[in-house]
């Protein structure tokens, strides 16, 4: 039986809720290890240069708080793994050659390599030198953010698959360029920007911990020190990953228009494209883009959308009736309709279905040949095959929407909150003002909402593929029945909860005991 | 040698000397044990290599993936 005239269509929806809850459980842990590891660099860089006892305790103490944040988080990935093989396996298949090997890379080198310093972190202050476990501290962190590079190139390739080519004979995609695959444009571009939120959220972490023995009145000099640490890092990392959010806009305006055209709401796009600020997106339910050119009530910066998207006050920006109509781009290039694409991708498959049988049945290698150009030429379009309505291919506007907005304001209130921090050190009030300490402290869970919104805006905004225009998720999909699927959801969900409920308790107690000073 | 015990000694008296670190490491065996003999083991399949011979993988996925209509 085929496998697609019988899917279960609550099934793909479990697998996606189930993907989704792992990946978001894990990011809780992933941002806090990176940025706390820059943080407790810069302490014992301190402690390395000034010998104060007071730099090593404090250095020591945010060591503390990372070593429970990544106990916690530690293999919380592999589960993601084990969801692939049994939920995915299409997809895996199709694409395990190519999206394994830099999920091999990170388990092997970074993993490892951040596992030893570790140790030598955490065991090692009064067995090795000062300068070797200083650089085992940044080797630690320099180990989980290799860690994360690969993971966001695994993640980047299924939003841009480039170095690849599909065998038909194997069905697998296979690597050409191990080069593109991992400094592809959209690899380093999500690595910057998600790297330096992760440290933002890393030094508001840091403020706000402080800012709680200020308020509490206690350890006062290690909280005014440490906030300052945490308000300099934040305050260069806020105003980077700006920058970076410009230019991962740039790249998903060239290589995914219809995420972008869904984060902005952008119905009909055109050029001179105002940046919508806020508007009345039904949050439940999708809206009507095949009618409306615009949300209502919508409040828009000039221009601004046209200059995120292609650097030009003036650019072109495609709406979404535009991506399904098809549009001519500034450099004269056609992007094909929806049609067309379907037409290329029903193409694909029935050559690919062709040549399986030519191959069965011996045909000679002339027509073999032949069918593998048919379907290498329409290979970029293949999942287009599987779509039957317009609507498909539109990911869920009110999500990308609204997450798009709460990662963007919470970038500008951090920066604001830093600023506002630097200026209370530099008036030498940072210890009297009690509402900001309140504020610095209320921001902890605001920076993973935020960070959180940011993964919600890339993953939503790319559906319904799994792989970039070549795998929708219906299709990537196990045969499963949903209930199965539905079970395990429901473990997960007990078990993340439960090893949550743990960390925050550890947390908690950990920062109320306090630095040994 | 004398690498290899001074490796040997970081490790053990680390461990030794570990207090809420025990903690942790408990946390981190029971989560361990939960994911990969309990989760891995009775949940989490391979969908592929259970439902079909080695080296026939291409065969099912393909017919999974062309639909018999177009």
């Amino acid at each position: 039986m085929n496998h697609l005239l019988t899917i279960d269509t609550a099934m793909v929806d479990w697998a996606r809720a189930q993907f989704a809850l792992t990946a978001i459980y894990h990011w809780l842990f992933v941002p806090l290890t990176l940025g706390l590891a820059v943080m407790m660099g810069i302490m014992e860089t301190l402690y390395y240069r000034t010998g104060k006892e007071f730099w090593k305790q404090t250095a020591k103490y945010w060591q503390r708080l990372f070593g429970i944040n990544f106990a916690m988080g530690v293999a919380t990935g592999i589960i993601l793994e084990f969801e692939f093989g049994t939920n995915w396996s299409n997809y895996s298949y199709l694409v395990g050659d190519v999206f394994g090997a830099p999920l091999a890379i990170e388990g092997i080198v970074a993993f490892f390599m951040e596992s030893t310093f570790v140790a030598v972190m955490f065991f090692g202050w009064n067995k090795v030198s000062k300068g070797f476990h200083l650089a085992s501290t940044w080797l630690t962190g320099l180990g989980a953010t290799i860690s994360a590079w690969w993971i966001l190139v695994a993640n980047s390739w299924m939003q841009y698959p480039v170095g690849q080519e599909f065998n038909p004979e194997t069905m697998r995609n296979e690597m050409t360029s191990f080069l593109q695959v991992a400094l592809s444009p959209v690899a380093v571009d999500k690595f910057i920007h998600t790297v330096l939120s992760a440290w933002v959220l890393g030094a508001v972490f840091v403020v706000g911990v402080s800012s709680w023995y200020l308020l509490k009145k206690r350890n006062i000099e290690f909280a005014t020190k440490s906030l300052r640490v945490g308000t300099i890092f934040g305050l260069v990392s806020s105003v980077l990953i700006m920058a970076s959010g410009h230019h991962s806009a740039y790249t998903v305006a060239q290589t995914q228009p219809m995420k972008l055209a869904a984060m902005e709401g952008l119905y009909k796009g055109g050029t001179d494209q105002p940046l919508t600020l806020i508007s009345a997106v039904n949050p439940f339910r999708q809206p009507d883009y095949e009618r409306q050119d615009e949300p209502p009530m919508k409040i828009a910066v000039p221009y601004a959308l046209s200059f995120l998207a292609t650097n030009d006050i003036h650019g072109l920006v495609p709406g979404v009736r535009d991506i399904l109509d098809g549009y001519t781009k500034a450099d004269g290039t056609v992007e094909l309709s929806l049609e067309q694409k379907i037409e290329r991708g029903r193409c694909a498959i029935t050559a690919l279905q062709e040549y399986r049988k030519a191959k069965k049945g011996g045909a000679p290698e002339v027509i073999l040949n032949e069918l593998r150009t048919e379907i290498k030429e329409n290979m970029p379009y293949f999942g287009y095959g599987y779509v039957r309505e317009r609507s498909q291919v539109v990911p869920y506007i009110p999500v990308c929407f609204y997450a798009f907005r709460v990662m963007v304001g919470g970038g500008c209130l951090f920066i604001l909150l830093f600023a506002l921090s630097l200026f209370f050190i530099y008036k030498g009030k940072i210890t009297e003002m009690r509402w900001f300490h309140w504020i610095a402290l209320l921001c902890i869970p605001v920076a993973y909402i935020v960070s959180e919104s940011g993964w919600l805006v890339a993953e939503f905004g790319r559906q319904p593929w799994t792989i970039q225009d070549m795998l929708p998720t219906w299709v990537g999909v196990s045969h499963l029945g949903s209930s199965a699927v539905m079970t395990t959801f429901f473990l997960f969900l007990i078990l993340f909860t439960t090893l949550l409920a743990v960390e925050i308790s550890i947390m908690c107690k950990q920062i109320k005991k306090g630095p040994e000073l | 040698m004398k690498w290899l015990n001074w490796i040997w000694h970081l490790y053990y008296d680390g461990f030794r000397g570990m207090t809420l670190g025990k903690t942790l490491w408990a946390i981190i065996l029971i989560k361990l044990f939960i994911m990969f003999f309990v989760l891995k083991l009775f949940f989490f399949p391979n969908y592929i290599n259970e439902n079909v011979q080695e080296g026939e993988e291409d065969e099912f996925v393909s017919e999974q993936l062309i639909p018999q209509h177009l």
